[in-house]
């Protein structure tokens, strides 16, 4: 059975050692959003009964190696590999997309920002490249989203013709930009190729992006901008048919998925 | 045997931290420094083994876990005890 209203939706929070932003996930998701959140610890193979996993940011197994390197083999990342190929709604904000990229689940590598320096700017201006996602149908193309971001390795690198093919699958939702929406290098934050700051996989369920939409859900702290994000998520878990169970075909796209 | 592991940045990937190690040798007056890249070293004590196999094994740790091969390339040696 699909979610029929909020209460109905399960989101799992994915919990790694090292895991540092998964209360404010489950703050977003459960106390404000009004869904259900349960927590996901690394070592569970099952992600059972969740309609969307989320994979919070922080320093999983220290960072050691390299961000998202050691989480990629914890046995919850088997079955949240299970979940996105069985069509599961998968977000990555921060640590999370680090580990989605390392995962392969999505494409390129979150390295050292330019700078060196770790960045923390609480309104970062954010671009919307399209809307017509499931991640981004509560926002417009071209509109400037402020969304806190905190990161030592945020400079996202991709050969040349993955940036291509990103481009021309329509993959990149979120650039870095000047407060009215301009895309510069001085307003690049940490050197990120394209000012990439949010992708998803071809097939629209699975996006990781450095910013931290879980941190930007109440007007007194910081602004709601981040709800855009984990509303339409929301929005898309309601439309969609059936909740994917591993191991069944692939379901169809909902409504709202790009092509 | 003991074999080593060398992990470096690829041609053409940023290296913010190599170049600001080589910022600051030349602030430390060697100029004679042209160029450098930082990289990461692996010492690894490995089971006897022959060495076709060795490294056939280390390459597979490079590819899978060491290094990953969307920025970074490595080289192994193997010593001899």
């Amino acid at each position: 059975m699909s979610p029929r209203s909020r209460e109905d939706v399960q989101v799992g929070v994915v919990v790694f050692p090292g895991s540092c932003d998964d209360h404010d996930a489950y703050h977003a998701l459960a106390h404000v959003l009004g869904v259900r959140a349960r927590f996901v610890w690394h070592k569970e193979e099952s992600l059972e009964g969740l309609d969307a996993v989320m994979l919070p940011g922080g320093f999983s197994y220290g960072d050691y190696l390299r961000c998202g390197a050691m989480a990629k083999f914890s046995p919850v990342m088997k079955a949240v590999r299970r979940f996105a190929e069985a069509g599961g709604y998968v977000l990555g904000t921060c640590n999370g997309f680090q580990i989605l990229c390392e995962s392969g689940l999505l494409p390129g590598a979150l390295i050292r920002n330019r700078s060196l320096r770790f960045l923390c700017e609480p309104r970062q201006a954010l671009r919307v490249e399209r809307s017509d996602t499931p991640w981004t149908s509560r926002t417009e193309k071209g509109r400037v989203l402020r969304i806190p971001i905190k990161h030592g390795e945020g400079c996202y690198y991709a050969d040349p013709a993955t940036l291509e093919a990103l481009q021309a699958k329509g993959q990149i939702l979120l650039r870095y930009s000047t407060p009215d929406g301009r895309v510069s290098e001085d307003a690049n934050p940490n050197g990120s190729l394209l000012h990439i700051a949010g992708i998803m996989n071809p097939r629209g369920n699975v996006f990781g992006l450095m910013p931290h939409p879980e941190h930007a859900v109440e007007p007194g702290l910081g602004g709601e901008d981040g709800r855009r994000i984990l509303d339409a998520l929301i929005d898309t878990l309601l439309a969609a048919p059936a909740r994917p169970t591993p191991g069944r075909a692939p379901q169809a796209a909902s409504p709202s998925a790009p092509r | 045997m003991k074999a080593r592991v060398i992990v470096m940045p690829r041609e053409g990937v940023l290296d913010p931290q190599g170049k600001a190690i080589q910022n600051a040798l030349h602030s430390l007056g060697y100029d004679a420094v042209r160029d450098l890249r930082a990289g990461k070293c692996f010492e690894i004590d490995l089971a006897d083994m022959p060495r076709a196999k060795a490294e056939a094994l280390l390459h597979e740790m490079s590819e899978k876990l060491l290094a990953n091969p969307v920025i970074e390339s490595w080289k192994i040696t193997l010593e001899e005890e």
